[in-house]
């Protein structure tokens, strides 16, 4: 027979274990911001804050996707709103500073992505995928036609500006510092989402929504506020890759972007924090390594590939397989 | 000359027959996806990619063996319908039973794949092919002229969707399948071979797509992208249409090559986009689709 256990025991031990974690993820997250700040000092910033903007865009689709159990195939639209509303911004009116550009091609995505989430919230599943991929291709078809996009060309040119009207952008350690504490600050929003209430409801949808309804949610609303603080994550990333490589294209907006989100958040693990900023990471140095070697014209189908790969035999992705890994063999 | 609302009436009918032809086109690939859909419940983003295959396929046996269109009517769906089936079998019945979003993404990297390997070997000019010299030059109808190919393609794909309609909704094999994707263990205890008939059913989808491909080879250009974008354009005509209803996807894809070739001679700016417009008006006021029966 079992030895009864004092209920406060099993408390005590719990709150112990809690805090042996919470001090090794404390140190794990210390060392990273090391890593980060100091990185631009070894690598090409430039390089680094493209790995940032597009971790932060896959960052925003995982908090739809991972968390909230939605499949979008249109958030390329965000990402290209942003970086076409700021860059056009910047371009034409001299008087702002970065940063109100930045905040205007954010807000810009948010908008439409209340209207993409009042026209397709209604459908689940593929359904949701396709009414999202064909959305953004009409917000494809708008910059194409539109003169202010530049069309094919792309929007060239763009400033960097000085942020606050104070700090010179042009200098990329400047610049890189920006982007890193504007995505910093981003993560750690989407961490305090999933972990507070309205992130738990976001999973409860997630892995059962008729149980959820019958709950008493509404959960519509829960649904269309995560896709909007989604979008809005999205358009910022958008925003910021636009003052960073000073050009806002078409392929932002294409939905072969929107299929790249889905593989950096597949690929790193979906449903993970960490997973998104793994997989970007991931996704953007394969490429860049495909470009500069005798592969450059295989990329497409490398990444289809490893799409494939993923789907078929590690769904968790990197970070989540990792974590199961660490589950079984260290306690 | 006749005018209609400030158009010719030959500018109009012309984008008229245009836009008929772009709906059997529709039509026929939004058929394949509904197919596969309403029976295996596999959304196949590859559908655009098989479609390429097609006319490609028909392209390069000429250009190697000399084969015929007429041949390549029949030989490329046949190829690349087997094709389609290798994949059901090798990757998407490891992922059967599971949510159907990966089936979307599995397919989606095939498309990737596929595409890009044959970018790589045909590059994206676009190849040439020659029509059958028996559908040269065509008939003047009084108000305008209709070349001889074009009325082939309607009236032959006209003929496949109906057949296709016809061979789910009221035969016998049809029966199994909508049976088997109903309770596929309860058909297994019937003795039926359930597998065996995802797989046909899969490659009976993709054989749709490549026939509209190899029709489509004497009048597009061949390339290995032609299928991506028309693919997206086929989703929104699933969408508007409703995606259980096949004989809905047959009335939808037709009805939305119209509408935009009437945009194109009206305001053709819009005419790209006017597809995904109605979708969004379509979805605003009847959001399972213009003949989807639930959400």
């Amino acid at each position: 027979m079992n030895q009864p256990v004092n209920p406060a025991d099993i408390h005590k031990a719990i709150v112990e274990q809690q805090k042996i974690q919470d001090r090794k993820k404390l140190m794990v997250n210390g060392v990273l911001l090391l890593l980060l700040l100091a990185a631009p000092f070894v690598m090409y910033p430039v390089f680094l804050m493209k790995i940032l903007c597009f971790a932060l865009f896959a960052v925003a689709f995982n908090l739809l996707f991972g968390f909230t159990g939605l499949l979008s195939f249109g958030h390329a639209a965000f990402l290209a709103t942003g970086g076409y509303t700021t860059g056009y911004l910047l371009s034409n009116f001299s008087g702002l500073t970065t940063e109100m550009g930045i905040i205007a091609g954010t807000a810009t995505a948010t908008l439409l992505g209340l209207a993409f989430a009042l026209l397709s919230i209604r459908r689940q599943g593929i359904y949701f995928a396709m009414v999202t991929l064909a959305l953004a291709q009409l917000v494809f078809f708008f910059f194409v036609q539109s003169e202010f996009t530049g069309g094919e060309d792309g929007m060239h040119g763009i400033p960097r500006g000085e942020l606050f009207g104070l700090i010179n952008l042009e200098d990329n350690l400047n610049m890189y510092y920006f982007v890193l504490v504007v995505f910093i600050a981003c993560y750690l929003l989407v961490q305090r989402i999933v972990s507070s209430p309205y992130g738990q409801i976001l999973k409860a949808i997630k892995q059962n929504e008729p149980r959820a309804v019958s709950l008493g949610y509404n959960v519509d609303r829960y649904k269309i506020l995560a896709f909007v603080i989604s979008a809005a994550l999205a358009g910022l990333a958008g925003s910021m890759k636009s003052v960073v490589f000073q050009l806002a294209s078409l392929n932002d907006a294409h939905w072969h972007m929107s299929g790249e989100v889905i593989l950096m958040t597949l690929v790193g693990g979906m449903g993970t924090l960490l997973g998104p900023v793994v997989g970007a990471t991931f996704v953007v140095n394969i490429e860049y390594q495909l470009s500069q070697g005798p592969l450059r014209d295989w990329v497409d189908p490398i990444l289809g590939g490893i799409f494939v790969l993923t789907v078929l035999a590690f769904r968790s992705g990197i970070v989540g397989e990792l974590q199961k890994f660490m589950r079984k063999n260290l306690g | 000359m006749t005018m209609i609302f400030g158009v010719p009436l030959a500018v109009l009918s012309g984008q008229l027959l245009i836009g008929i032809i772009n709906g059997a086109f529709y039509a026929l690939l939004s058929l394949g996806l509904a197919v596969i859909f309403g029976l295996l419940k596999i959304i196949n983003f590859a559908h655009g990619a098989m479609y390429m295959l097609g006319a490609l396929v028909t392209v390069v046996l000429f250009d190697l063996l000399g084969v015929n269109y007429w041949v390549a009517l029949f030989v490329a769906p046949v190829l690349v319908g087997a094709f389609g089936m290798l994949i059901e079998y090798f990757l998407l019945r490891r992922i059967a039973g599971q949510d159907h979003i990966y089936s979307l993404l599995l397919t989606f990297g095939v498309a990737l794949i596929i595409q890009g390997v044959l970018t790589n070997i045909y590059g994206v000019s676009g190849l040439r092919y020659s029509m059958p010299d028996l559908f040269k030059g065509g008939i003047n109808l009084g108000f305008m002229f209709l070349p001889y190919y074009r009325a082939w393609v309607i009236v032959v794909a006209l003929l496949v969707c109906f057949g296709t309609w016809f061979i789910i909704e009221k035969t016998k094999l049809g029966s199994y399948l909508r049976a088997g994707t109903e309770d596929s263990q309860l058909m297994q205890g019937f003795g039926i071979n359930v597998p065996l008939l995802v797989s046909l059913t899969y490659g009976f989808g993709v054989m749709l797509a490549a026939f509209a491909g190899v029709l489509a080879a004497p009048i597009y250009s061949v390339t290995p992208v032609m299928g991506s974008n028309i693919l997206i354009v086929v989703f929104a005509v699933v969408v508007i249409g409703g995606m259980g209803s096949i004989g809905g996807a047959i009335i939808t894809g037709i009805l939305m090559g119209v509408i935009e070739g009437l945009t194109k001679t009206f305001y053709p700016p819009a005419s790209s986009a006017v597809i995904f417009l109605v979708m969004v008006l379509v979805l605003m006021i009847r959001p399972t689709g213009l003949f989807g029966k639930e959400a």
